[in-house]
């Protein structure tokens, strides 16, 4: 391996990191937004809502990001919905992170034990209230584990959008490849590069989750 | 005329093709304390929840304070208000303080002034010695102090009854005498109309006004406490009593 | 229109073409999964075991695959076996290679996890009735983790299945591959048979993912 063409490729490739982590940050708190809308809509059964919003997790997770991003991509425009390749990574992403979040929130709800609800319920509580002070705030600890691990699941997802063409850091990597046919080297700089983002944020992510279920559950 | 509190009659509850209660018929008058005995899977955990609203029923009515109970969800959530429940596992919320847990439902279900009923519920919690815990955390607690603050929650909404589920179950035997304690001054001192199901048979012998006492979902013997424990009047229940601990 | 587009799906022998393609995605999953399923299997016991050394370097292992996301693993396989160690493999085995070995460290974590979540006091009542160690794993440890961690392995199933969506990328004959070659081929006849092509293959994907995920959430919610 060559450092000198890594030093060259360096201000490229901080491009292009810089541009993952912006489209990773709209993607996960978008992801969020959705998923916790229509967990909210599932958890309270609103008619007919609810059910359209499951087929579109299910059909969310159930396919691939890729398939996803091409049909936004190639097919949409044919019926004059043209979107930059940006944006329908974007789209695409929270898509699919909307659905993945969305089954992290829900499966926290129902883990929370119906002893606990009942005990609200003894306490007078309405429906609203019982979710609002017990199935919420110890649902919301117990999906942690979940919504953590889709944070890192949609952070790698971006590698994804080199197929349509978006210089995020693996395309920007085909690409040197392509121009300069090194590819030990500048795939070595996308795994640091995939590393120097990912491990922190693993790191963190283990400290908050134990934070959170400590903060609700004392252990 | 006697308040009645509650009165059951003719209650049947199915678990499918189970049937779990059949035709239960009782009375409790304010200021009462009805203890349910009789060995594990008789029922009566699940007549208290059914008393509760937490199982439904389709057979039977239940009257509370001489009106019959319309038992639709809504109503259901007011009447608890007014039928406190303590549990066996406590239930605390895990993520409130002890102060928390207990001003939740007068503050929010009940809408009440909340320094109105925070000055209310420090005595409840200085009265069960837990004065210094206010802002503990359940985790900090012993198994005796949280029973203490679930006790003081129901409290709190100063309801008609209180429906205890084997409250003293989880607890090592050092703490229960002290959780008895609080449940018999509670009678003796305040009056509360009570119904308990324990396996403890001194307490139940101490504090029994009247047992009924189950077998397979049935009420074998309705009798006042303090001949229940003297002479049962059925085989099955003086068999119950021998085979207990006292 | 739209309602003649869905006809690109039939000309000619294109349906067949994609199914066989659908079929190549399908093989490259299975072989990836046995391979992977065994070798993680294998990782996930040395994970359990005391050795430090090894379960430092199995961690390691572990992390790596959590921290690279599949498509660059099936460049640096696709690019580096041939360039660097020149083995000139075909793609498919070279997507092999890199499924399984993401496999079998997403199973090693699994494994162990369901291994040491069997109670300890069963390891114990095992030893007492003088199991040796594999007899231990053999006839109380691996069976019990088997049935813990089989909604775990299905998920990781529909995860394999749908990340072979990535292997149009190192150019193997798949069913997108396939799907770009169809619309291209009759893009001037069809002008919306990308949208019936892309469909398609989101169906595809939808029909074989959808029961194995149905089936990994009925699991865990019996328990």
């Amino acid at each position: 391996m060559a450092w000198s063409i890594m030093q060259q490729a360096l201000p490229i490739f901080a491009r292009a990191f810089g541009l993952t982590l912006r489209l990773s940050l709209i993607g996960i708190v978008g992801s969020m937004i959705v998923g916790v809308i229509v967990s909210l809509v599932q958890y309270f059964k609103v008619p007919v809502l609810s059910q359209i919003l499951t087929a579109y997790v299910e059909l969310a997770r159930n396919t691939p990001l890729l398939i996803q991003l091409f049909f936004l991509y190639y097919a949409f425009p044919v019926f004059g919905l043209k979107m930059s390749a940006e944006v329908c990574g974007i789209v695409g992403l929270i898509f699919l992170g909307g659905a993945y979040m969305a089954e992290g929130f829900t499966g926290g709800f129902n883990g929370v034990s119906l002893s606990q609800i009942n005990s609200g319920k003894a306490l007078g509580m309405s429906p609203f209230q019982l979710a609002r002070y017990v199935v919420f705030p110890q649902g919301f600890a117990l999906s942690m584990p979940a919504l953590t691990a889709n944070v890192v699941f949609l952070i790698k997802e971006t590698s994804i959008f080199s197929v349509i063409a978006i210089p995020e850091l693996t395309n920007t990597a085909l690409d040197l490849i392509g121009m300069y046919y090194r590819s030990n080297e500048y795939l070595f700089m996308l795994v640091v590069a995939y590393a120097i983002i990912l491990i922190p944020i693993i790191l963190f992510l283990a400290w908050l989750e134990r934070r959170v279920r400590y903060g609700a559950f004392g252990n | 005329m006697e308040d009645e509190i509650l009165k059951v009659e003719h209650l049947n509850k199915f678990y499918d093709n189970w049937q779990a209660l059949h035709d239960i018929n009782f009375s409790l008058k304010k200021g009462e304390v009805l203890t349910l005995l009789g060995p594990s899977g008789s029922g009566k955990s699940t007549l208290l929840r059914t008393l509760n609203g937490l199982e439904d029923y389709k057979d039977g009515t239940i009257y509370f304070q001489e009106n019959k109970i319309d038992p639709t969800p809504k109503n259901w959530q007011l009447l608890r208000q007014k039928i406190g429940m303590v549990f066996q596992s406590y239930e605390l919320f895990p993520n409130l303080t002890v102060i928390e847990n207990v001003l939740l439902a007068p503050v929010k279900v009940q809408k009440r002034n909340e320094n109105e009923v925070r000055k209310e519920v420090e005595d409840l919690l200085a009265r069960v010695g837990l004065s210094y815990y206010l802002n503990a955390y359940p985790r900090e607690l012993s198994g005796g102090q949280k029973q203490r603050v679930a006790i003081v929650r129901a409290l709190a909404m100063k309801p008609e009854v209180m429906l205890l589920d084997e409250i003293t179950a989880s607890l090592d035997p050092e703490m229960v005498r002290g959780i008895e304690e609080i449940v018999e001054k509670l009678s003796k001192q305040d009056h509360m109309t009570m119904i308990i199901v324990t396996h403890q048979m001194n307490f139940a012998e101490r504090i029994a006004d009247e047992v009924l006492f189950l077998e397979n979902g049935k009420i074998l013997e309705d009798t006042p406490g303090a001949e229940f424990f003297k002479k049962p009047q059925t085989k099955r229940a003086k068999e119950f009593l021998e085979s207990m601990d006292f | 229109m739209v309602h003649s587009g869905i006809n690109v799906l039939f000309e000619g022998s294109n349906f067949a073409r994609l199914m066989a393609g659908l079929w190549t995605s399908i093989w490259i999953a299975a072989i990836s999964l046995v391979i992977g399923l065994a070798l993680g299997t294998i990782f996930g016991i040395l994970r359990t075991l005391p050795n430090k050394f090894v379960r430092f370097i199995l961690r390691l292992y572990l992390e790596f695959f959590r921290i690279v996301p599949t498509i660059v693993l099936l460049y640096l396989v696709y690019y580096i076996l041939p360039r660097t160690f020149h083995v000139n493999w075909p793609a498919t085995w070279m997507a092999v290679l890199a499924f399984a070995l993401w496999v079998a460290a997403e199973f090693s974590d699994i494994v162990r996890g369901a291994i040491e979540s069997v109670p300890k006091s069963q390891r114990e009542s095992g030893l007492a009735l003088g199991l040796s160690k594999i007899q231990l794993f053999r006839y109380v440890l691996l069976p019990q983790a088997v049935k813990l961690e089989l909604p775990a392995t299905i998920n990781l199933a529909t995860r394999v299945i749908k990340t072979t969506s990535l292997l149009m990328v190192i150019s193997i004959m798949e069913v997108i591959n396939v799907g770009q070659q169809i619309i291209e081929a009759n893009n001037q006849q069809y002008p919306t048979g990308v949208f019936w092509v892309y469909g398609l293959i989101f169906i595809f994907y939808f029909v074989l993912d959808y029961p194995l995920s149905a089936w990994a959430k009925k699991l865990t919610k019996e328990r």
